[in-house]
């Protein structure tokens, strides 16, 4: 992409190097056995993944969001589990600490972060709170010094591996009075360490797709953690939260190219040298225009999200933009599985290959990040429509 | 201590190679190019014994077209201080000697404790640009070394040969060319490839290093043919009628594969 800079070229080009010669070699095997593998995870930390966004004064690599997105779109080529464990970790895990930590938690928590050597899970998600965030049920009970916090989250991305040092959960913490007069829901977030007496992290879940992420629910019995576990303000625990959401639509997008990009070199190769009737199937047009059409699908999402994170890196609004990209790019990743998996043929129904585990991974791309139909209703919005 | 790493760009090793049947030359054109992995591990044995010895200065050296410069900066975001390239297009169809004798010249002009080379590139492997350069230089040559040790005042390593291995050393200054058996190169980092950015990047010519390309009083390969690889033929098919056994083992050994 001609918008590239000399050194986010290289940084792509590294990325997908390591993706091609380290991350591909396990993905069989990891979505196989629903594990994700802390080696990889070790050395994308080696590799400074987990700091790209960061500065380099907490630890951080000194790129910007950019940085970030063009790595976890080189790693989803090849396997969408590790991309997200990336995602996850610097947009939930890392990111909420950087920016709305004090100077102390930052202190605790970054340096591990930003090197890939500890992972956070961020919990949103409940049986009853999805996108409706200001449905969350559980709830944080101040105690002396303490916050008692009670209930339970699920599909919490990161919450179970051996090296997550902690979640940090939504919680109710009291009511407030709008203007007009009526009450709402306060929600703060609060940092949980794995381990704490009366955390339980629930067994893995058996997904369909993104085996190898480590996802668990996650219950919350009385647990006490120190007040000044609470991170960020009192009550903005939403705000802080829907920047965090539009921000990760981006890199979900450029996950999801990432993804139908990889579906393009499979079956770009594939096509050239799988014979039938006595020629490549490639020289049947049907299958040379499926390849174009894949080809233009992979183009129209890369434009898309590049457009998102470079608005976000100069501070200009990119709601629509995120919400836009995250719409194009999951469903070019949806279609380009559906597509590679058919030139594949019997072979693409084969879960050892690349193309059948994306045709799994996509579907997700659709659904998580806010489902497609949320993004039209934010797109909606942002036309003005009362959507 | 000053070691000098000889790195190159070359078509992509796993991708579709070309001649261009005009000029003899790889068709650099034909898809994606490369720093060859050997120069790379190459450069890896120079970092890591930076990273254990202070006061190590690694710089890359490359001769090749102006183009290379981009995959010539790989070295530099790998950990190298500074990166040499010699770009004249005067130099494009240099032979071998004209290449050792142009790097020869452009390590004199940097000076050097130590000089490592990947024993072979994937694209022209002709394979003795090592000793070529050893000899210019006037120093010892170590080649194929399959381990590294550099100490303060000498070179040490171990070379496979047939039937065992050879240790072998050579006091500093030296030119040592290892083989694939040494580990992968490491990946450069984001603050790596950033740092790259700020850091010496030299383009020489010919005239700069006092080399003259078409000088006819040294020795001189001449490339008098260039021809397409014939395509792949079907192979040999044997069928089994009681004595394939045989006929295999005839094959094996006409063709001496065995």
């Amino acid at each position: 992409m001609h918008d590239l800079t000399d050194e986010e070229q290289q940084l792509y080009d590294m990325v997908c190097e390591f993706a091609d010669t380290v991350v591909a070699p396990q993905a069989y095997e990891a979505d196989r056995t629903h594990e994700l593998s802390m080696d990889v995870v070790a050395q994308m930390g080696e590799l400074g993944l987990f700091g790209l966004p960061f500065p380099e004064e907490v630890g951080g690599q000194g790129g910007d969001y950019m940085a970030l997105c063009l790595a976890i779109e080189a790693l989803a080529r090849v396997d969408q589990s590790v991309a997200i464990t990336l995602e996850a970790g610097v947009g939930l895990g890392a990111m909420p600490i950087f920016r709305h930590g004090t100077d102390e938690q930052k202190a605790e928590f970054l340096p591990d972060l930003v090197a890939g050597r500890a992972l956070a899970g961020f919990g949103l998600t409940e049986p009853e709170a999805g996108s409706d965030a200001g449905a969350t049920r559980t709830t944080a009970v101040l105690d002396g010094d303490e916050w008692v916090v009670n209930g339970s989250k699920q599909f919490i991305t990161n919450s179970g591996t051996p090296i997550t040092s902690f979640v940090t959960v939504t919680a109710v913490t009291g009511e407030r009075t709008r203007p007009d007069g009526s009450t709402a829901k306060e929600l703060s977030t609060i940092i949980v360490p794995n381990g704490t007496p009366g955390f339980t992290v629930g067994p893995g879940y058996d997904k369909s797709g993104w085996r190898a992420s480590d996802t668990h629910p996650l219950t919350f019995d009385d647990v006490r953690v120190p007040a000044a576990n609470l991170l960020g303000e009192r009550g903005r625990g939403f705000a802080n939260f829907l920047q965090a959401l539009d921000e990760g639509r981006i890199a979900i997008a450029a996950l999801a190219t990432g993804a139908a990009q990889g579906c393009l070199d499979e079956a770009l190769a594939y096509a050239k040298t799988r014979n039938v009737f006595g020629v490549p199937i490639a020289s049947h047009q049907y299958i040379a225009f499926t390849i174009a059409g894949m080809q233009a699908r992979v183009h129209t999402a890369r434009l898309a999200w590049h457009d998102a994170a470079r608005r976000a890196d100069a501070g200009l609004p990119f709601k629509k933009e995120a919400a836009i990209a995250k719409l194009v790019s999951s469903d070019a990743a949806m279609l380009n599985a559906r597509d590679a998996t058919q030139i594949f043929g019997g072979m693409g129904f084969m879960n050892e290959t690349t193309v059948a585990r994306h045709y799994r991974d996509s579907k997700i791309l659709e659904i998580g990040e806010g489902t497609n139909e949320v993004q039209l209703m934010v797109i909606a919005r942002e036309l003005g429509l009362a959507a | 201590m000053k070691i000098i790493v000889l790195v190159k760009e070359v078509p992509d090793t796993w991708g579709e190679r070309k001649l261009d049947l005009e000029t003899g030359l790889a068709d650099r054109a034909a898809g994606e190019v490369v720093l060859d992995e050997i120069g790379e591990r190459a450069l890896e044995v120079a970092l890591a014994h930076a990273d254990a010895h202070d006061g190590t200065e690694v710089v890359v050296m490359s001769m090749g077209p102006e183009s290379a410069a981009t995959t010539i900066r790989k070295g530099l975001a790998m950990g190298a201080a500074s990166a040499v390239h010699i770009a004249d297009p005067a130099l494009a169809a240099a032979d071998l000697g004209l290449t050792a004798r142009t790097l020869a010249a452009a390590i004199r002009r940097s000076g050097f404790d130590l000089v490592i080379t990947g024993n072979l590139s994937t694209d022209g492997s002709g394979g003795v640009i090592p000793a070529m350069l050893a000899e210019l230089l006037g120093v010892p040559n170590a080649t194929a070394l399959s381990s590294v040790e550099i100490a303060d005042g000498s070179v040490s390593g171990v070379r496979a040969v047939e039937g065992g291995t050879m240790r072998v050393n050579a006091p500093l200054p030296a030119v040592v060319s290892i083989t694939e058996a040494l580990p992968d190169a490491r990946f450069p980092n984001f603050k790596g490839i950033m740092a790259a950015k700020k850091k010496p990047f030299e383009t020489l010519g010919a005239a700069d290093l006092d080399v003259e390309p078409e000088d006819l009083s040294v020795g001189w390969s001449i490339m008098t043919a260039v021809a397409e690889k014939p395509p792949r033929t079907a192979g040999t098919k044997i069928t089994d009628d009681g004595d394939g056994g045989t006929r295999i083992a005839e094959f094996l050994i006409e063709n001496r594969l065995v």
